[in-house]
């Protein structure tokens, strides 16, 4: 890659950073670039951001439709799945799922509440809805 | 001494250059990178993160920490936390004694990050230089970013204490002593060869240019018709370790190839140069890879599995050659 062929896209995933790169200059020598952005990261990184949007927005559905509880809504805003949500509480997975029923859930210590809510730094109050 | 910050492409080897620097050891980040053998490739379908494999286009983290321990006659600390409070009163002491400390961090929880790239990837690595005494606010030296940051107290104890894959459980490291200027025709030959060792030998088939033949078959067998969404899922897994995660490019084959040109320079060895012009071809065979990968993620051209997978068999047949030349080269 030369100097000239860094890309300078303005990839918005960014937010306005830019990136070092290591691209070779007229001398043949490789040095770092600041980088705006290629396309090509932008996609890659909107693809995952899109897919964990898509998990929260439909699982956001499923609780105002009475099909889930927030705390699964919570989890993928928080970008988290199950496996790590388990992870960070230290509770079984199989116990989160459970939790993701409504009936159960609202039934939750505040305890249990709290521990959720400091794994994906909310407080009980806004664990408990959905926005 | 002030301590000064520099923008580098990728974390560990940036603030393991800014570190030296700072103790008056100037190597660049390059060096620190291809000085620890950082260089590798790994496709590790046990690890998920998000239900996707784990590709890793260098060794795993703390490797550069620690590879610069022994050419540098450096001796770095590491200390891991049980409690949040301990890990953060004794970053308090260290920086109040004046000492520069690195951190492993999530990037998920650190607020300064861009938002669209806050995942929760925990080996993360950031200097801390210092504490505004108003705010209490972190001074940070995050090299991935363009300048120094700050960072909120509660904030940084998240992210040193995020769990999951890689946890970091408050890593702290710093060093002792001083690092003293390398025997270059010694240490260099040394570990550019244990580079192509890890490239070329692997007995595990998932590591080196045989991982990215394993990685091409998995890719092959993705099911494009049946389910495209999670075909492109996959493929666009393995372009963002590629490019996106602080690589300096063609997953971390350009830093490599400024390192060998700089390898080239101290050793007075010509074909070192040669070799790395090839490394810079091989990174733009990486990088037409993602290019490709990104079109079809878009429908910009045909999802076809096949084709990609050949582009990493030849790749992986590059590479082969390249480091065959490198061990070579190296002897």
């Amino acid at each position: 890659m030369l100097d000239n062929e860094v890309p300078q896209e303005g990839n918005s995933t960014l937010a306005g950073h830019r990136k070092a790169m290591y691209a070779r200059g007229t001398d043949g020598k490789l040095h770092i670039v600041q980088s705006a952005g290629w396309e090509v990261e932008e996609i890659v990184t909107r693809q995952a951001v899109d897919d964990l949007n898509r998990l929260a927005e439909d699982a956001r559905q499923r609780v105002i439709a009475g099909q889930t509880s927030a705390l699964e809504y919570h989890m993928h805003k928080a970008r988290m799945d199950v496996p790590l949500l388990s992870q960070v509480t230290g509770l079984w997975q199989w116990r989160i799922r459970r939790h993701f029923r409504p009936d159960i859930f609202h039934r939750l210590s505040d305890e249990l509440l709290r521990c959720y809510g400091e794994a994906m730094g909310l407080s009980i109050e806004q664990l408990k809805k959905v926005d | 001494m002030e301590f000064q910050h520099s923008h580098a492409s990728h974390c560990e080897s940036g603030v393991m250059s800014s570190m030296l620097r700072h103790l008056g050891l100037p190597i660049s980040e390059a060096m620190a990178f291809g000085l620890s053998s950082a260089l590798s490739f790994a496709y590790l379908p046990i690890v998920k993160i998000n239900g996707l494999p784990l590709i890793a286009y260098r060794m795993p983290p703390k490797f550069i920490i620690k590879g610069l321990q022994k050419p540098l006659g450096l001796k770095m600390r590491f200390e891991t936390f049980r409690s949040p409070e301990a890990g953060e009163r004794r970053l308090n002491d260290l920086l109040d004694a004046g000492k520069l400390v690195g951190m492993q961090t999530s990037v998920f929880w650190l607020p300064y990050m861009p938002e669209d790239l806050r995942f929760h990837f925990n080996a993360h690595n950031v200097l801390a230089y210092g504490r505004d005494t108003a705010s209490g606010d972190y001074q940070l030296s995050d090299p991935v970013v363009e300048t120094t940051v700050t960072c909120a107290p509660a904030d940084l104890r998240r992210a040193r204490f995020a769990k999951g894959v890689l946890a970091p459980k408050g890593l702290l490291y710093y060093p002792e002593g001083k690092p003293s200027e390398p025997d270059w025709a010694r240490v260099l030959p040394k570990a550019i060869k244990k580079t192509t060792r890890i490239m070329l030998d692997s007995p595990i088939p998932i590591i080196g240019t045989r991982g990215i033949r394993r990685l091409a078959n998995a890719i092959e067998r993705l099911d494009a018709q049946g389910n495209p969404a999670a075909a492109k899922m996959f493929i666009g897994q393995v372009v963002r370790m590629q490019e996106e995660i602080g690589t300096g490019g063609g997953g971390f084959r350009f830093i490599y190839a400024a390192f060998l040109q700089e390898a080239a320079e101290r050793l007075a060895r010509p074909a070192l140069n040669e070799l790395s012009d090839t490394l810079i071809d091989i990174g733009d065979d990486w990088r037409e890879f993602a290019l490709s990968t990104a079109r079809m993620i878009r429908d910009r051209e045909p999802l076809n599995p096949t084709k990609l997978a050949d582009k990493l068999r030849a790749i992986a047949d590059r590479e082969q050659g390249f480091f065959r030349d490198l061990r070579r080269a190296a002897a």
